[in-house]
């Protein structure tokens, strides 16, 4: 071939020369635990449906939701979301509203009615579930799920546990409660009602059970001594809130006392305030700061016009009067007693004081080892007992409704792994996203959207949900405000600071790959890397 | 001057593409069709921002023109790491000049193609820094006031990188070059020497003139974008980190570049007929001192002994470039 002048070699391209073998270090896609996740109780992978909730896919992010909590719109209600105090845009400017976007999910799945994907094979397995709180029905839910026949039964008329009987219902509407266990129920799971087990062992003898999850909650409302002239006035917390789901309404008058700190004393003292007492007054030994309730739910207390009174302990009771003692705190941070007595008025006083377990259910069960009032269990569930695991409140610990989700779905596969003859191991966690991974000079500054609160007079009197929803458009624009700590969203900022064209764009949802060909190793990728997903690893020998 | 419409939190308008935007919204690096008119396999060193920078500017210029595009270029780095004989990384028409002609061989081409009658083949120079600012200067000026139907970008990395880091006019004061050494009263760069091309260009009162860096790549493309809609001659002056001549960390290159706009020694701006018509407000403000922390060039500023007085002057000229294109306050135009 004839050439022009002076040149005498063919055009060639630089893709001959792989400059990929300059490199000592590569970069790697990786997936980081996102702190969410990381401190979800119920092990939901927040992240990942966020990232489907930001396309407006919200279907798509349910199921992945679901996959690891069935009750998506009771937990966006009732949970503590402790992912929203880990989140990591909270260094940013304001966390992500995670709690409200689930909530949103939740009851759009209500709304449209999505079912839970069906069960493909059944294992011909049984598995009894004693209990239909939410570590029972998320243990059956997961074992349903994996193919195992299960029969729930639940010793009251409803089904919920602590959700219906110690959640009052302005935090859950029953309506909601009872959509996400129809659900369960939906995809074949037995329940029944009004069946109390008293015999463990002859139950799952005779209807040939092969395993066993208990999860009957701790509802004996602990008493503590109080000299009383009158005691019909005095009533615990877990009575109160139990009788709010008869017909017959409590009779607390109208100048309440609720003994106790925690969370059930103010849902108590909030209860009584709509219940119609002109005084609902929360008697405390310790401090508010001390107090092991969640400081949201005492500051919406408070707004209703329920009163604090800490440092206090309740020396006597007396028909419509109590004795009062101050209290002060010791160098250790312990209450002291001062002698210094007070009286005040009171119709009735509940002892909101924490909650026992019901042993006897469990004293006839051969080899169960019981310790402090709580059911030993292995760190997958298992009782002393092989072949009967229990969670939730009755294994103690943390007692909330997602903490016991999450025992419920551990249990779920160790009683899997175990009826194969197996152990279960959780996988090996991903290393954490933590915020100096992060280059935050991508994420615009978003504040968060605040969920409506309802009227502070209306909710006073009635048992309307206080917490109100996001619009699809605040969901989406609290989803958007995710970022994605750790794991690909797909933003081309990799793909685009490749000075050597050294990232491959795989297409939609097929993130990137890299073509170590040509890369370098420069790092600008992991350097520019808006969450973290991409890490320097040292050359391969 | 942040170029998209859409607001996403996540990532804002920041990153370099987002798979929530259409299409058409997208940036042309976050797109699979873009030209990588740079192509791998080029033997820029590790991180090196002109590559980076020359890619970013000319896939846009390809995506504006619809590939009508030939590109003149002068010596330099660009020039030496990707088109070693016989082997280039183009992947569009190129043409290697002199040193300092690579404007008058683009006025030359683009007069060609109006003989010819192709008037919908546009024309790009490129050059580093000392082939524009130094070496192509008469060329450049000349290109300006004839109002040739050029595109001219000039990717500054502040130094003649290719032959060894040598000063340029380009070089900021107080920097270490092979020829600024760090010796004597007033170690590296002197101060009140070199000189602002984009404000030569300005003077000029040519269509366009415009800065940029390689930190926000929807605004280069924005502004290539719009340069190629215009006709006349045109300048874009891009700033790109050089880890080696900068003596700064591979992975740094994009964030010296935002540091470099975030204090404000480097103002990001367009202007039209001499005027100043809009600017990239600062963000997140920093001193100058976390600009210049990180580049080895700089590193007698620190130790032994902290230079005070000579980072309070660069620090001055931040804040007169704050001032001058009032980079702190306001929305911007786009």
């Amino acid at each position: 071939m004839t050439k022009p002048y002076a040149i005498t070699l063919d055009v060639g391209s630089s893709l001959a020369n792989l400059t990929g073998s300059w490199r000592t270090q590569r970069p790697v896609y990786v997936d980081r635990l996102p702190p969410c996740n990381a401190t979800c109780p119920a092990g939901e992978n927040i992240q990942q449906w966020l990232f489907h909730a930001e396309e407006g896919n919200y279907e798509a992010a349910w199921r992945v939701l679901v996959a690891d909590n069935p009750l998506a719109a009771t937990m966006g209600r009732v949970c503590y979301h402790p992912c929203e105090k880990a989140c990591n845009r909270g260094e940013l400017d304001e966390s992500v509203g995670i709690n409200a976007v689930e909530r949103f999910l939740g009851d759009e799945a209500n709304r449209q009615g999505w079912q839970f994907d069906p069960v493909e094979q059944d294992t011909g397995r049984r598995i009894l579930v004693v209990g239909s709180g939410p570590a029972g029905v998320s243990a059956a839910y997961h074992l349903r799920r994996m193919g195992h026949a299960v029969v729930i039964c639940e010793a009251e008329d409803s089904a919920g546990g602590m959700m219906r009987y110690g959640i009052p219902q302005y935090r859950l509407p029953r309506d909601t409660l009872d959509a996400d266990i129809r659900r369960i129920v939906d995809m074949g799971v037995e329940l029944r009602l009004g069946e109390r087990v008293d015999d463990v062992d002859a139950l799952m003898r005779d209807q040939g059970f092969d395993a066993c999850f208990l999860g009957v909650g701790s509802q004996i409302g602990k008493r503590a001594y109080i000299p009383a002239g009158d005691a019909r006035h005095i009533t615990d917390a877990v009575s109160v809130l139990h009788q709010m789901e008869s017909t017959q309404r409590p009779l607390l008058g109208r100048r309440v006392v609720v003994y106790g700190g925690g969370n059930t004393a103010v849902d108590v003292a909030r209860t009584a305030r709509r219940l119609g007492a002109e005084e609902s007054i929360i008697v405390y030994r310790r401090t508010r700061e001390k107090m092991p309730a969640h400081a949201h739910e005492v500051e919406e207390a408070l707004e209703e016009g329920v009163k604090l009174k800490w440092l206090s302990t309740i020396a006597e009771a007396d028909g419509d009067t109590i004795t009062v003692e101050k209290m002060a705190l010791d160098e250790n941070g312990f209450p002291q007693p001062t002698g210094e007595l007070e009286t005040m008025p009171a119709d009735s006083v509940v002892l909101a004081l924490g909650q026992d377990v019901d042993l006897d259910l469990l004293s006839g069960i051969d080899g169960m080892q019981i310790d402090g009032g709580a059911v030993v269990v292995d760190p997958v569930q298992m009782t002393t007992r092989p072949g009967i695991f229990a969670g939730g409140d009755m294994v103690g610990g943390e007692k909330t409704v997602t903490v016991a989700i999450g025992h419920g779905k551990k249990a779920a596969r160790a009683i899997d792994a175990w009826l194969r003859g197996e152990t279960y191991h959780a996988p090996p966690k991903h290393e954490q996203a933590t915020y100096d991974r992060l280059n935050t000079w991508y994420y615009s500054d978003a504040p968060k959207t605040i969920r409506p609160v309802l009227d502070i007079i209306r909710r006073q009197s009635t048992f309307d949900e206080v917490v109100g929803s996001l619009d699809e458009a605040n969901a989406l624009y609290e989803a958007r405000r995710c970022m994605s700590c750790g794991n690909c969203f797909e933003c081309d900022t990799c793909y685009g600071v490749c000075p050597d064209n050294a990232v491959n764009k795989l297409g939609p949802g097929k993130r990137f790959s890299f073509n170590y060909d040509y890369c370098k190793g420069c790092g600008l990728c992991v350097a520019e890397c808006p969450c973290g997903a991409i890490r320097m690893e040292h050359e391969p020998d | 001057m942040r170029s998209s419409h859409v607001k996403f939190y996540q990532t804002g308008t920041f990153t370099v593409g987002n798979r929530l935007l259409n299409d058409s919204d997208r940036s042309v690096q976050s797109t699979m069709e873009r030209t990588n008119s740079l192509n791998s396999g080029h033997r820029a060193c590790q991180g090196c921002g002109e590559a980076l920078g020359a890619r970013y500017a000319i896939d846009a210029a390809m995506r504006a023109t619809d590939n009508q595009l030939i590109a003149a270029n002068a010596t330099g780095c660009l020039e030496v790491f990707s088109t070693p004989y016989p082997e280039t990384s183009w992947q569009i028409p190129w043409i290697h000049s002199l040193f300092g002609n690579a404007a008058a061989v683009a006025t030359g081409i683009a007069v060609a193609l109006r003989v010819k009658g192709r008037t919908g083949t546009r024309v790009v120079a490129q050059g580093g820094d000392g082939g524009t600012t130094d070496i192509g200067f008469g060329c450049l000026s000349g290109m300006f006031e004839r109002n040739d139907d050029v595109l001219y970008i000039c990717y500054d990395n502040e130094a003649y990188m290719n032959t060894g880091v040598q000063r340029s006019s380009a070089t900021p004061p107080a920097a270490r070059t092979a020829t600024t050494q760090v010796v004597g009263p007033q170690p590296g760069n002197v101060f009140g020497q070199g000189k602002n091309v984009p404000r030569i260009a300005m003077a000029h009162e040519i269509p366009y003139v415009a800065t940029a860096t390689v930190a926000d790549v929807r605004d280069l493309e924005a502004k290539v974008t719009k340069a190629m809609s215009i006709h006349g001659a045109r300048y874009i002056h891009v700033l790109v980190p050089c880890p080696l001549g900068w003596g700064a960390a591979p992975h740094d290159t994009v964030k010296l570049a935002r540091l470099a706009t975030e204090s404000g020694l480097f103002p990001v701006f367009e202007a039209e007929h001499g005027e100043v018509t809009d600017r990239s407000t600062i963000r997140r403000q920093v001193a100058v001192e976390e600009y210049l922390k990180p580049q080895r060039r700089f590193a007698h500023l620190f130790k032994p002994t902290l230079q005070s007085e000579v980072i309070a002057r660069l620090q001055a000229q931040a804040d007169r470039n704050i001032r001058r294109y009032n980079l702190l306050s306001g929305e911007t135009h786009r």
